[in-house]
């Protein structure tokens, strides 16, 4: 690992003072101090806002929304009973992430933050690599790609999100509050993370030095019948092969609202408006879940070893559909 | 590097197969430092080569100083000489280095140890109390719950947590929580056992 400076920073004024150019926050540390070892991050200084958890460490579960600060801890928030009992989508996308220590470690903030796991972006002896080294080629386009993205890639980069839970803010329509040495704003979640376009290396909307200090989720009729399925390689401990965070109001039998997240098979944490579309006025059964999921996936491109993925999108998320309208709430 | 009087003491008077492997290894260290050394050169000012911790482990408080890079596992087992949390993968995949941080399961070597100030660390040496085995040691024992036994100090972390955090209440659910240690010789069945066994009997109390 390289050098850096490590600073505790025990207020938000000081945390902002200590950040700057070169230097990143560390909250849980289970993506930085990973990619640091790994030579991909390479932070000369480092500032601890651990300490701001006493603030920012807190879940307030209020009559309109629930408001979650970045620094609660994944274990923390799936095992609050409000948001396992209202919020089901946001505790299952937690509780089926990572292992019992990671959660217990990793941060909200820093887990909607995680990089790709695409293996030559976080092995450094490829050389091609837009985001990891812009300008270099991208070693997936030809090469092993069979978890990479089918929505949203581009010519520069197919790197897939692999997070669960910001899957299941982007369906459930949450903002994010932002905040640096300059002010505090407020951003639909949606708007956190970008397409890699010509520049996969850069991959939020964050400002230098800003924060991520809240998320907010706002109640609605969709929330409480909410789940999340994620399919993988293995039961438990692994990423999303397929995941899809879905959220719905049905009255008398039609859909009056659908909330749509897809997670695994894109390149940020995706929302299937097409698919939500598709649902309103309708009935939920088998055949226009089919039909949403249909929608979904029209505009994905398959790569070459993910040939599979499209189907199995489509198949993970009718069944999703037709399991939450089964609930019972 | 100071080493813990007693433990010194210690091993003078005993063989252990702990004290033949760190003999061994330090010829083969003595050559690798340089090396390392040369590659990792700290620049000059003062934060980025020394800081300045006080670590609580297993009760006791250390005052030391060191590279901001150390992860707690390797202050653990280089420096406080408390081997029993391993090093597996070293990427936070394996489970092997497991401990509890404010009695809440983590991984050490994700964990920078100066970002561990603050919090107590328990590591598989501070569950026994003396020479009297924690029940889920002794469960690991019973239940025969380990081949080669290098992941069974990360195992026995997280098993406690998982009994503590009320998730042993079915193998499913054991095999869930535990989901994050692996183990390569597949104990699996028999380390499930233990945790149930051992979980029981910590309700009886």
């Amino acid at each position: 690992m390289r050098p850096f400076a490590f600073v505790k920073a025990d207020t938000r004024a000081e945390a902002f003072r200590a950040i700057g150019a070169g230097s990143s926050y560390l909250a849980g540390g289970t993506t930085l101090v990973d990619l640091m070892k790994l030579d991909v991050m390479r932070p000369d200084r480092l500032v601890d806002i651990n300490a701001l958890s006493r603030d920012l460490g807190q879940i307030h579960a209020e009559p309109g929304w629930l408001r979650l600060g970045a620094l609660a801890r994944m274990s923390q928030t799936e095992n609050h009973p409000v948001v396992a009992r209202d919020y089901p989508v946001l505790a299952q996308s937690l509780s089926l992430a990572a292992s019992a220590p990671l959660r217990n470690m990793a941060s909200l903030g820093g887990n909607v933050l995680q990089r790709t796991r695409c293996v030559y972006f976080r092995d450094t002896s490829w050389d091609a690599c837009n985001k990891r080294d812009p300008g270099s080629g991208c070693a997936a386009l030809t090469g092993g790609n069979r978890k990479l993205a089918i929505l949203g890639g581009s010519h520069a980069c197919i790197a897939n999100y692999p997070g669960d839970f910001a899957v299941a803010l982007t369906a459930l329509g949450a903002s994010v509050t932002l905040e640096s040495a300059a002010g505090r704003r407020r951003i639909p979640f949606e708007a956190l993370h970008r397409l890699p376009g010509d520049a996969p290396h850069v991959e939020t909307n964050l400002a230098p030095g800003e924060m991520i200090v809240e998320f907010a989720i706002p109640a609605a009729p969709w929330t409480r019948r909410s789940l999340y399925l994620k399919v993988r390689d293995r039961q438990s401990y692994e990423f999303a092969l397929v995941s899809a965070a879905v959220a719905l109001d049905i009255e008398d039998g039609a859909v009056r609202d659908a909330r749509i997240g897809l997670g695994g098979i894109a390149a940020k944490p995706w929302r299937a408006r097409e698919a939500e579309a598709f649902l309103k006025g309708k009935p939920l059964d088998e055949a226009h879940a089919r039909a949403a999921a249909e929608a979904a996936l029209a505009q994905a491109v398959p790569q070459s070893e993910s040939g599979f993925k499209p189907e199995l999108a489509r198949a993970t998320l009718a069944r999703a559909l037709t399991a939450c309208a089964a609930m019972e709430i | 590097m100071s080493k813990d009087k007693s433990k010194n003491e210690h091993s003078k008077n005993v063989l252990t197969r702990r004290g033949l492997l760190s003999g061994a290894s330090g010829a083969a260290a003595a050559g690798y430092l340089p090396l390392q050394a040369r590659a990792q050169k700290a620049p000059a000012d003062a934060d980025r080569s020394a800081a300045q911790v006080v670590l609580n482990v297993n009760g006791r408080d250390h005052f030391l100083t060191i590279d901001p890079r150390t992860t707690l596992l390797d202050l653990l087992r280089e420096r406080l000489d408390l081997t029993g949390a391993k090093k597996g993968c070293d990427h936070g995949q394996c489970g092997a280095c497991a401990v509890h941080l404010d009695g809440k399961s983590a991984l050490s070597c994700l964990t920078l140890a100066v970002a561990a100030e603050g919090q107590r660390v328990t590591t598989i040496e501070g569950l026994a109390k003396g020479s009297d085995l924690h029940p889920m040691q002794a469960a690991f024992i019973e239940h025969d719950a380990f081949q080669c036994g290098y992941c069974t100090p990360g195992q026995i972390m997280s098993a406690v947590a998982c009994v503590r955090e009320g998730r042993a209440g079915s193998d499913e659910s054991i095999r869930e929580y535990m989901s994050g240690n692996l183990c390569r010789c597949g104990a699996y069945p028999k380390i499930v056992a233990a945790i149930r066994d051992a979980a029981r009997k910590t309700e009886r109390g």
